[in-house]
Parts: C-alpha cells; sequence; structure tokens
C-alpha cells in the first residue's frame, strides 16, 4: 500500500483529533462525516479540507492521548486516513483504533524522517515501512494475529456479531 | 517473587493464581460506567453487536453528568437514550441530571471498593483507584462488550510505585502534588502502567486529595492509578459501600519498573501552563499571567477539601472584577455539604457564580466556555489546545487553593501569599 502522508507532533491528543463540542451531535445522529468535517481542528484547520482517501499519518510519540473519546478513531477514518504511524500509542486510543479497524503501527524514529507530503509504503507482510520519497526503511512493532484478525474483520464489533449475537438471540 | 496491588486484582478477575507484566488476561468485570457523553455511542455498539440483555444491570452504573441540564437539543436526545436505555435494561443504577459528576457518583455510592475491578467510558474513570481497586478508562466498543459479556481482555500493566513522605505545607494541596508528578515523568511517563501511591506520606492525603492524585493518572498514559485501602479508605467506606470487601496490598518483594520518592513538606504550588499538561512549573515561576476566569470544580477538583479550601481564601475577599469565577460542586452530596457548611455563601457573597453539579467548564461543551485571546485558571485536569472553548484560549491548571487567590487577584496568584 502507497500513500500520502500527514506528520504531526508529538502528544496528539484526541481534543486534539476531534474537538469535545462536537462529540454531543455525533453521538445523537451517527453521522461519522460530522467528524470528518472538524477532524484537527483546533491544531490544523486546514487539514479536513485536504486530506485525502488513503493518506497515512505519521506522527511523534504519544499519539491519541487524553480522552477515551472513540470518535478519535472515528474522525480519523471517516476523513479517509487509512493508517496512522507513530513512534508511541497512548493506551485507549491504541486500543479504539483496532476495535474500530484503523490500522496503528508502532515505529520508531518515524517523526523526523517523514515530512507531510512525502509519500509511504505499508508492507504488512515484511513489517516495513517505507518513505519512498526518500528511500529510508523503518521497521514496525509486529502485531499479533489476533489483532490482525480484528483488524481485518474491519473491527471488533463483526467478531462480536458472529458470537455474542447469536447466542442472545 | 510478589505480585504488586495490581497485578493481584488482575490475578483474581481472571481466576488466576498468578499473572505477570505483559500477561494478556481476560478478566470479570465488577463494575461499568457510561455517562451522557460516551454512553450513547456505546449503546448504539452494543445494539449493533446484536446483543439484546445487558450481562448483569445491576453492575452498571449510568451517570448523565457533562451536558446537564441539556444545552442542546443533541444533549437532550443523549439524556433521552441513556433513560430508555436503563429503563429497558432495567439498570438500577442511574443517575440523572440530578446527581453530579460519575467520578464523584460511583465512589460516594460505594461502588468503588477496594479490590475490585471497574471499566468505564471515560478516561478518568482511573479516579476510583484512590479506593484500592483497579480501574481503567475504555472505549466505546470495549464497553459495549463489556456490557454483552461481562468480560475484556487487558495486558497486565507494569507498575511505578510512587512514595509519598511527610506533610503537604499550608495551602499546598495533592493537586499540587500529583501536577509535580506529571511534571517530573511528562505526558508519557507511565503510559500503559499501573501507578501505584505509597509510603507514609499517602496517610495525610485525605480521600478528596487521593481521588485528585489518581483521577490525572491517565494524565501521564497510566492505565490505572490505585493507593492500596487504609484506614482513610476505610473511614469513607463506612456507610457507603455496596456490599462487603477486603482490602489488597502488595507484596514487599513485589517488582516495580521504576520508584519515585516526594517529600511532601518541599512541595510548593505548581501550574500546568498550556497547552500541555506535562508543562508543569513552580506558580513563583511562570511570571505575571492575568486571567479572565477561574473555574473551581470538575472531577479532578470539585469536592468538599477543595471548595473549603477556596472558600478560606474568598472569606470576606472579592473577586477580582475582571474576572469570571465559575464553581461547580462536583455532586449533590457536596452541594448540601459545602451549603450546610456556610461555604456556598461565602462563595456567592466574594462574587462567584456557582453551577449546578456537572462537569461544567472542564471539556468546552457545556457552560463558561471560552472566546479567542482568554485565559483561565482551571482546577480541572487538562489544558489542550482549545480544551475549554476557543483553539486560541489558554487553559492553565492549578490547585483549588491557586485558583481561589488568581481569581482575587486577577492574575496567577501563589495561594501562600493571600
Amino acid at each position: 500500500m502507497m500513500a500520502r502522508v500527514w506528520v504531526f507532533d508529538n502528544n496528539i491528543s484526541t481534543d486534539d483529533i476531534i474537538a469535545g463540542r462536537y462529540l454531543p451531535k455525533f453521538e445523537a445522529s451517527k453521522d461519522p462525516s460530522w467528524l470528518a468535517a472538524h477532524v484537527m481542528e483546533n491544531i490544523a484547520p486546514s487539514f479536513a479540507s485536504k486530506v485525502g482517501k488513503g493518506n497515512v499519518i505519521v506522527a511523534g510519540r504519544n499519539f491519541g492521548c487524553g480522552s477515551s473519546r472513540e470518535e478519535a478513531p472515528i474522525a480519523l477514518k471517516a476523513a479517509g486516513i487509512s493508517a496512522v504511524v507513530a513512534e508511541s500509542f497512548a493506551r485507549i486510543f491504541y486500543r479504539n483504533s483496532i476495535n474500530r479497524g484503523l490500522l496503528v503501527l508502532t515505529c520508531r524514529s518515524v517523526r523526523k524522517n517523514f515530512k507531510s507530503g512525502d509519500n509511504i509504503e505499508i508492507n504488512m507482510k515484511n513489517g516495513i515501512v517505507r518513505n519512498r520519497s526518500i528511500n529510508k526503511v523503518f521497521k514496525f512493532e509486529p502485531l499479533p494475529n489476533f489483532i490482525l484478525n480484528i483488524l481485518n474483520a474491519g473491527g471488533l464489533v463483526r467478531h462480536l456479531k458472529q458470537t455474542i449475537g447469536k447466542k442472545n438471540r | 517473587m510478589g505480585m504488586t496491588i495490581t497485578e493481584k486484582i488482575f490475578a483474581r478477575a481472571s481466576g488466576k493464581n498468578r499473572v505477570s507484566p505483559g500477561e494478556i488476561v481476560e478478566a470479570k468485570i465488577d463494575a461499568a460506567m457510561i455517562h451522557d457523553l460516551t454512553g450513547p455511542l456505546v449503546i448504539h455498539v452494543f445494539q449493533e453487536i446484536g446483543a439484546h440483555k445487558v450481562w448483569d444491570p445491576s453492575k452498571i452504573v449510568m451517570v448523565a453528568d457533562h451536558q446537564v441540564p441539556a444545552n442542546s437539543v443533541d444533549a437532550a436526545q443523549n439524556h433521552m437514550l441513556l433513560r430508555k436505555f436503563a429503563s429497558e435494561q432495567k439498570v438500577q443504577n442511574f443517575y440523572d441530571i440530578f446527581e453530579g459528576i460519575c467520578h464523584q457518583v460511583l465512589p460516594e455510592k460505594g461502588f468503588a471498593l477496594p479490590g475490585r475491578l471497574i471499566v468505564g467510558a471515560d478516561s478518568h474513570t482511573t479516579t476510583y483507584g484512590a479506593l484500592g481497586c483497579v480501574s481503567a478508562g475504555v472505549g466505546a466498543t470495549d464497553m459495549a462488550a463489556v456490557f454483552a459479556t461481562g468480560k475484556l481482555w487487558f495486558r497486565v500493566p507494569e507498575s511505578v510505585k510512587i512514595v509519598v513522605e511527610k506533610k503537604l505545607p499550608r495551602r499546598v494541596m495533592a493537586k499540587d502534588l500529583i501536577l509535580k508528578i506529571i511534571g517530573d515523568l511528562g505526558a508519557e511517563g507511565a503510559n500503559y502502567r499501573a501507578v501505584e501511591f505509597t509510603g507514609r506520606g499517602m496517610r495525610n492525603i485525605t480521600m478528596d486529595g487521593r481521588m485528585t492524585m489518581c483521577n490525572m493518572g491517565v494524565e501521564m498514559g497510566a492505565k490505572n492509578a490505585i493507593v492500596p485501602a487504609d484506614g482513610v479508605t476505610r473511614k469513607y467506606l463506612a456507610g457507603r459501600a455496596k456490599q462487603r470487601y477486603s482490602t489488597v496490598r502488595s507484596d514487599s518483594d513485589a517488582q516495580y519498573v521504576e520508584t519515585h520518592k516526594y517529600d511532601l513538606s518541599e512541595l510548593e504550588p505548581q501550574v500546568a501552563c498550556p497547552h500541555s499538561v506535562d508543562n508543569v512549573k513552580p506558580v513563583t515561576e511562570i511570571g505575571k499571567v492575568e486571567i479572565d476566569q477561574a473555574f473551581l470544580g470538575s472531577c479532578t477538583n470539585g469536592r468538599m477539601e477543595d471548595l473549603e479550601a477556596a472558600a478560606t481564601i474568598l472569606k470576606g475577599k472579592k473577586v477580582n472584577r475582571r474576572v469570571r469565577l465559575i464553581v461547580s460542586p462536583a455532586s449533590r452530596d457536596i452541594y448540601r455539604e459545602a451549603l450546610d457548611a456556610g461555604i456556598i455563601r461565602i462563595l456567592v457573597e466574594a462574587g462567584a457564580l456557582v453551577e449546578a453539579p456537572c462537569c461544567a467548564a472542564c471539556m468546552g461543551a457545556h457552560i463558561g466556555i471560552l472566546g479567542p485571546g482568554e485565559v483561565c485558571v482551571s482546577s480541572s485536569n487538562r489544558n489542550f489546545r482549545g480544551r475549554q472553548g476557543s483553539p486560541e484560549s489558554k487553559v492553565y491548571l492549578a490547585s483549588p487553593a491557586t485558583v481561589a487567590a488568581s481569581a482575587i487577584k486577577g492574575v496567577i496568584t501563589d495561594p501562600r501569599d493571600v
């Protein structure tokens, strides 16, 4: 997979990804396009209008810190982001992303080796990401199979649908 | 090799004799909390799964606290959905808009008990660790899975030990201690880890102060923060505990990845400057910072000790004419107690606006929203850009004493100087 990159700094919070003021309307409407229109608004006001389908975020440490709001990965996905490659993730955001089927890869020293507009290649099979613009390769921490299965299913709900849904009926 | 209190609780909840950090366990949940801002999505996912009945309605606690009373049609609809779900699923423990903030209501009503494993669809669920339980924030999908099955998988966290000695000086509060710790360890300093507060000095920190400390554990990335139960805990729980409980302690040979020591007697008032919680400086070193608003409240610092500390400073004084002081007690019980103690009168006479118990100005989606360029000194837990309103506003985090002193002077002020 190849994609355009957007680079973000350390400690990007879920408040940065989607501000609290947009949650009530989403919770009431369940319309993710409402979130996509305001993604990263507080820190990068033009991001929402420029981000394209399949684009990848490359970030520093502690991506997704703060609030547990699952709207953060929902907003990123709805805006077209296909993966976040960061030096580290905050734990609730990391879990929420997997549960929502958003690929999250932990990869050391990527932030300084990418700039916005670079072209990234993610090779899941070999466990590497490549900055094609400078032809540099980085190894990411492999994901265990059970997490890959959730991601491949498009999130946890489909897994649960297949198991609990039937049992409860 | 021994186990930490957090490891023991995960072992018990997953039916094992022992667990080690890094191990993935499936654990039974003792209590699960949702509120009006994250709850509707949990309910939606629960229905999407195809689940019809919650695993155990007596273990679910629902609280309307973020946008109460409703400030928009969207908020009203979210409240309606919570009421409908509680009624359909026979959830008795539904606290509607009157009761206060979830992270005060659960301890107050006796749901947070030593040794328990609790999850909440809110990152500040770490608060309940003040009662000696493991308590962690989760997202909507994980919570929907808990509602359906009563179980969730966890990675057993490594533990960081914070050893606290001696006593806090006058007008220095537990908030100053946790801000200092976050400043030292950093916003990621405890990511994926358990933070255990221990040492003889913890005996001198009240339950209100312990909740403040555990509440902000998540601001350094912690999965859970925990204070092993002691006499202070038992006293708080007397007459509150919903069930019998037994206390859990770390073994003397338990393993910690890090240990940090703090001497309370040397601590000064601290301030977290914009726009990150770990941008912490002593109040004496921040220079002149003029404020437009001061906020006293939230799940971090809206408790009795916090209102008392502010009232002691504001008694017989006036809030600066340029400053709006907004106060929101953390719960109805605290509101009533503060009324009986004459504290609400002192605050109102000083010029404060006392709001209903709720999350209030903390998260920029209800009341007390900041305009462009405005500055707020806040007793809450986050100062991210735009957290309390305009992305061009600024939030400084401080103790209730510092908030009160600053409200009088109109600039961020050392509470030891007023």
